[in-house]
């Protein structure tokens, strides 16, 4: 999902998808809608226009949410709003903001101006082993 | 209940898969036929502007290239120039040079990202998968040579931030000559296809006239057979040493005709692609030697050039989707911009839409809207805010000139 980013990363997620780095051989698969999703990837600040259209996809994203959802953040944008931090009109950074809508969202930092490609695939590791030990405890 | 007389809308976006960036567009159907669009723009504002306003010419440097991501280069390189104009700094030869070279490079990254966004709107999977796997090696030159892949925070008043190595070269050169090899390939691939021709040709037509007469401007005002490349119309940095071995590419050049429709487009950005390999091969070839940056201490530059600056400038850069205009002011002794427009291609693109998506089958809505290669996150930047209520709204334009005539008298 796009929240008012500059697409940097988001072309680095299409790389991380194509035969270089080929994401699929892990098993990890783009899907058309939120309603389809494990994982929902986020790059950049969210701004005031989109905030409510992140707050709803973030909701469409089927549960049980404390198991299935990572918010996975890609690039300096969604931990820190990056360069646009003093903008009038951004409602983030991303953490902060999906932390309001759901406290126990799991969330896997990415970072980097644009994140690699090979950086997206570890955060994607990263989110399976919250994943796992969320299902250990329960 | 009887069913809703045509005309239909139909709302894509501001979030959908056949949208990269978030937009949103209000069509209005006659059963399959595109009668009517309206666009929406905005979900991708930052206030990118104003934040230039409130720093210094070497922070906004690297705020200039967040604009976009994927010609990130095009955007930091005119701001470069823009302000070199207004405070009078001039750059080296061999920095014009290393200027062109990552912009020609990113031409390429950014053709061939196209290339494979278009067969993915096409339905053609395979042909995204090709043309990205064939992107990778020139984001390993630009990795060799700017130290990343997408931001590369190369440019810089006065010159560029690094040197190419001798061993760069050399394996830039290969790189290139692969390209070479390929060219035959991909051109095939692209242009004797038959999917390919039954989904592009005559689909999303821009006329002549209507490129001029909406102020189109990059690769789609080129298919439609308009000479319009910043490049060679007004050269800058070494594109004025190049002029007699390279041109503009329009389709009728390659045996193709100039019908402005989706398949002149890929025609253009192919053929671009490869002009800009041969730029590339070229400039390696030319690279005069000396000092890669006219002042190279940064704090001097940046009190004693830039804080004393006064003037203003517009500058002008072919991006690889068209003609991108910074104009910058700046005033002595204020640390920050004083005024900072940015003028991206896709604003002077999306108008064109409207002519293109008449007549369109709601099945070529994604290629259209593709086709033009749009960057929202470069274009979303005015929004009018009520200060009183808080709420947006639209302003009409004789409403704006008659807030700045009464702003110019004092008035409020």
């Amino acid at each position: 999902m796009n929240a008012a980013s500059c697409n940097g990363c988001d072309i680095e997620i299409v790389a991380a998808l194509t035969p270089r780095y080929d994401v699929e051989r892990f098993g990890i698969k783009l899907v058309g809608t939120p309603r389809h999703a494990d994982v929902l990837l986020v790059t950049g600040p969210v701004n005031t226009q989109m905030a409510d259209r992140v707050r709803r996809i973030y909701e469409q994203t089927p549960g049980p949410k404390a198991v299935l959802i990572c918010g996975l953040i890609c690039g300096n944008c969604g931990s820190s709003s990056g360069v646009y931090y003093d903008s009038y009109c951004i409602q983030g950074p991303f953490d902060e903001f999906i932390k309001k809508v759901d406290p126990d969202a799991i969330i896997v930092y990415v970072p980097g101006c644009p994140v690699r490609p090979e950086a997206i695939i570890m955060g994607v590791v990263e989110a399976w082993k919250a994943l796992e030990k969320m299902r250990g405890e329960a | 209940m009887m069913a809703k007389a045509p005309p239909y809308p139909l709302m894509i976006g501001p979030i959908h898969p056949a949208l990269k960036e978030p937009t949103m567009f209000k069509f209005t159907l006659e059963g399959e036929r595109v009668i009517d669009v309206d666009l929406q723009p905005g979900f991708n504002h930052r206030g990118i502007e104003y934040l230039g306003m409130k720093r210094n010419p070497l922070q906004v440097l690297h705020l200039a290239e967040r604009v976009c991501g994927i010609c990130s280069g095009a955007h930091q390189f005119v701001f470069a120039r823009v302000v070199e104009h207004a405070a009078d700094i001039v750059s080296t030869e061999r920095a014009d040079y290393l200027r062109v070279l990552v912009a020609e490079l990113e031409r390429i990254h950014s053709h061939l990202l196209w290339a494979g966004v278009a067969g993915h709107e096409l339905g053609f999977d395979s042909i995204l998968y090709y043309t990205w796997k064939v992107r990778e090696d020139v984001q390993d030159i630009l990795e060799l040579i700017c130290g990343n892949r997408v931001n590369y925070s190369y440019y810089i008043f006065g010159g560029v931030r690094r040197d190419v190595t001798p061993e760069a070269v050399e394996k830039a050169r290969k790189i290139l000559q692969g390209y070479r090899k390929l060219e035959d390939t991909v051109l095939n691939v692209f242009l004797t296809d038959p999917t390919i021709a039954h989904r592009t040709r005559d689909v999303g037509t821009l006329t002549y006239d209507n490129a001029i007469k909406l102020c189109a401007c990059g690769p789609l005002t080129r298919s439609a057979g308009v000479k319009k490349d910043v490049r060679f119309s007004q050269p800058h940095a070494a594109y004025g040493d190049m002029m007699g071995d390279f041109k503009a590419v329009i389709p009728s050049d390659y045996g193709y005709p100039n019908k402005g429709d989706v398949f002149s487009q890929i025609v253009v950005r192919l053929f671009e692609v490869f002009e800009s390999v041969r730029m590339c091969d070229w400039i390696l070839d030319n690279l005069p030697g000396g000092p890669i940056t006219s002042e190279p201490n940064l704090s001097a530059l940046l009190m004693a050039k830039l804080r004393m600056a006064e003037g203003e400038a517009v500058a002008r850069v072919e991006a690889p989707r068209g003609e991108d205009i910074h104009y910058v002011r700046l005033k002595k002794g204020k640390m920050e911009l004083d005024s900072w427009k940015v003028r991206v291609p896709t604003y002077g693109n999306i108008m064109s839409w409207l002519t293109m998506f008449k007549g369109a089958q709601i099945a070529d809505i994604p290629i259209i809207i593709a086709s033009i290669d749009p960057c929202i996150g470069c274009m979303d930047r005015v929004t009018i805010i009520d200060s009183e209520t808080g709420r947006e709204r639209d302003v009409h334009v004789d409403e704006i000139k008659s807030m700045a005539r009464r702003a110019e008298r004092g008035w409020k």
